[in-house]
């Protein structure tokens, strides 16, 4: 028995370091949970991209859900994201907010023009400011908000093909279950 | 004399990473700077993984140094401002999470597989001693490792 020891011993830490890789190829090590799902969002008062005069606030957004979509000229997976909120997150039916992170708003407005504008309004946090309300640490991050200001879901990264449909189309469809 | 230049510039290159990566903040007195120095370096970047705030130089650890410090001015505690980074950007933040339940394992885990191999050693021994009697150790040529 005593002389199987090491071999179990063996088989454990195989188990144990088996179990890291497959636990570290289910989950992105960069992504942190954040701990505003499911709590209202934080108050904001941003001035629209190019139009300082105008502010946009949380309450004016309330009563229909949409995307918030932080993004910036800077931001490198941004471009990469960009065809599927032109196509397929548009097509989802629901406002897109864009939260333009950091930003020049002459580059901002460069950027859009050269690859396209799927927002319905823009809101510049330059100083980042704002950001640090929403946890956000990086671009690009996307957050569903539902009609009562709650935040239901978030995208840290890009949100590819794969993600719309396992994690948004999901998200959508259970936030449509309760609205009737 | 070149060869004295040479050594002289290349003495005084480190002093340029210096000059990079510190941004003088208007702290108030010694007290204050050195409060926030320890409190960066308890706070963890939540980009980059495994640097903390005062280390990193990633742009949202900046930002996170520019409010942990106008929190300290505006006169707020530790845990006040520990409690502001947590809500935002969860424990992750934290280099010494609090003990809570979902945090036993990590504070208690190591000292349970410590305590778990002195009883497997103890066990162990106490067989030998029992199999081996004392006054025969030089019999013991075998090793059933």
């Amino acid at each position: 028995m005593s002389r199987l020891l090491p071999l179990f011993a063996f088989l454990l830490l195989v188990g144990l370091f088996g179990f890291g890789i497959w636990w570290n190829t289910q989950h992105d090590q960069h992504e942190i949970v954040s701990p505003l799902i499911d709590k209202p969002a934080p108050a904001f008062s941003l001035p629209v991209l190019g139009e300082p005069a105008r502010m946009v606030d949380k309450a004016s957004l309330l009563g229909k859900p949409y995307f918030l979509n932080v993004f910036a000229s800077w931001c490198i997976e941004c471009v990469h994201e960009h065809p599927m909120l032109m196509t397929d997150v548009k097509q989802l039916g629901l406002p897109i907010v864009g939260f333009n992170y950091k930003d020049d708003p002459q580059a901002a407005r460069a950027w859009l023009a050269e690859h396209g504008n799927p927002f319905d309004v823009i809101v510049a946090d330059r100083d980042g400011r704002t950001g640090i309300d929403f946890g956000v640490y990086a671009a690009p991050e996307t957050f569903l908000i539902d009609g009562r200001g709650v935040i239901r879901y978030k995208r840290i990264g890009p949100i590819t093909p794969e993600v719309l449909d396992k994690e948004i189309r999901p998200a959508l469809a259970a936030l449509a279950k309760e609205t009737p | 004399m070149r060869r004295a230049l040479a050594w002289l510039i290349l003495c005084l290159l480190p002093v340029l990473a210096f000059a990079q990566a510190i941004q003088p903040l208007p702290f108030r007195d010694r007290a204050e700077e050195v409060r926030f120095q320890r409190l960066s370096a308890e706070l963890r970047c939540p980009m980059c993984q495994n640097e903390t705030l005062a280390d990193s130089n990633a742009p949202i650890a900046h930002d996170l140094r520019r409010q942990v410090f106008e929190m300290i001015q505006a006169g707020k505690s530790d845990d006040e401002i520990k409690t502001y980074l947590v809500d935002r950007y969860s424990q992750f933040v934290l280099y010494k999470p609090p003990v809570e339940p979902s945090t036993w394992l990590l504070w208690f885990g190591p000292a349970v597989l410590l305590a778990a191999g002195a009883v497997v050693v103890a066990i162990q021994v106490r067989r030998r001693a029992r199999q081996v009697p004392a006054s025969t150790p030089a019999n013991d040529t075998e090793d059933d490792w």
